[in-house]
């Protein structure tokens, strides 16, 4: 129990970072949490990571809701409710303080280039999200062409998501994938 | 609660010198948030703009349009930011707190019933099966958003090597994220100040 709660206080803290490092929500995040949570500390199993990356895109509401599965699945009801208050906590005080804020500081030089030097880090982890979960869903031919035709779905047409997941999932019933 | 909205107003007179912001109660805020957080399926943003814009209008579409850019500019998921700073802007630090409640109460349930279900049911072969198929799929939503971030971003030598560095920290050599930030940040913010003065 004792090393069990001191493993939920180095991930709680690990989360009131990343927190603050989570420019454009989780999803850029999604390979420093599987770093953490899979390679390090072996808290989950690559698979068992995958498969709540999974419930949590089939399930409604922000995709955060990833992060209080982790939470859940590691330390239960405590894990869940402390690790959803650490990924937000931070970044909701500071989203507070700029409701305060004038909207001048948005158009100061320092902004702006603060502003445009972070967009390319942040596309650089997006890329390597998509790489990771490519990496770790997939292990056949048929399941990365299933990750291939969902990308294109989604970036051509305006199909509800959800029925690319329920259709994949039918897929992987009947054995396809 | 009221006391603690009109001390929090003190604090923050930018919030209550904002003309033509709506006064709203706790409880429809609890409640216009509890029914974006359930029907949020494949992504929130959309329901919250309909709700907030067109629904309730408690903000008018430039307004919305200025909070998304603010909420894309913080740290954090943006519709999280979304919530806070509405709530905020509506009823002083409760609204913050109430807002964000309503947003996470019913996904952390549902979300929670869904995984014991899995833990009941997914060594069954066909739930495992579908398993597999859904989070090949989930992995192609994210490449989607990939691609749909880095299409506009990825023009200049200066982003695409910033990008490419920081890819290859994350993905090859498994750095730690805090030291990857560290590292290129300088770096980025020192080519964009350069970039900017040529």
């Amino acid at each position: 129990m004792n090393s069990s709660s001191s493993a939920l206080f180095d991930f709680t803290i690990h989360l009131l970072l990343l927190s603050l490092l989570a420019i454009g929500g989780i999803n850029p995040i999604l390979p420093e949490l599987h770093r953490f949570v899979v390679s390090e500390h072996s808290l989950l199993s690559n698979e068992q990571f995958v498969t709540l990356f999974a419930l949590a895109q089939a399930a409604p509401g922000p995709n955060v809701i990833f992060v209080t599965l982790i939470g859940w699945q590691v330390y239960g009801l405590v894990g869940a409710l402390v690790s959803t208050a650490a990924i937000c906590g931070p970044a909701t005080v500071i989203a507070y303080i700029a409701t305060g804020l004038s909207e001048r500081w948005q158009s100061r030089r320092w902004f702006i280039i603060l502003r445009r030097s972070l967009v390319p880090l942040t596309t650089g982890l997006m890329i390597a999200s998509a790489w990771l979960l490519c990496i770790a869903a997939n292990s056949s031919l048929a399941s990365y062409a299933v990750t291939g035709i969902v990308g294109v779905l989604v970036l051509a047409t305006r199909i509800n998501p959800l029925w690319l997941l329920a259709t994949a999932g039918f897929a992987g019933i009947i054995g396809l994938v | 609660m009221r006391f603690e909205a009109e001390e929090e107003e003190k604090e923050n007179p930018a919030l209550s010198r904002r003309a033509g912001v709506p006064r709203v109660g706790l409880p429809q805020l609890f409640q216009a948030f509890l029914l974006v957080g359930l029907s949020g399926f494949g992504g929130v943003l959309p329901f919250i703009r309909r709700m907030l814009v067109e629904e309730r209008k408690w903000l008018t579409a430039s307004e919305f349009t200025e909070v998304l850019a603010l909420s894309q500019l913080l740290p954090g998921p943006n519709v999280i930011n979304i919530t806070v700073h509405v709530g905020a802007r509506m009823a002083g630090i409760p609204g913050a707190v109430i807002a964000f409640l309503g947003l996470m109460i019913m996904p952390i349930a549902v979300v929670i019933g869904l995984s014991m279900l899995y833990a009941r049911y997914g060594d069954l072969q066909p739930v495992e099966d579908a398993f597999r198929g859904i989070a090949s799929a989930a992995a192609g939503l994210i490449v989607a958003m990939a691609a749909k971030i880095a299409w506009p971003v990825l023009r200049s030598a200066r982003t695409i090597v910033l990008a490419a560095m920081v890819f290859v920290a994350m993905a090859f050599l498994g750095l730690p994220l805090v030291w990857i930030i560290l590292l290129a940040l300088p770096v980025a913010i020192l080519w964009t100040w350069v970039a900017q003065n040529e």
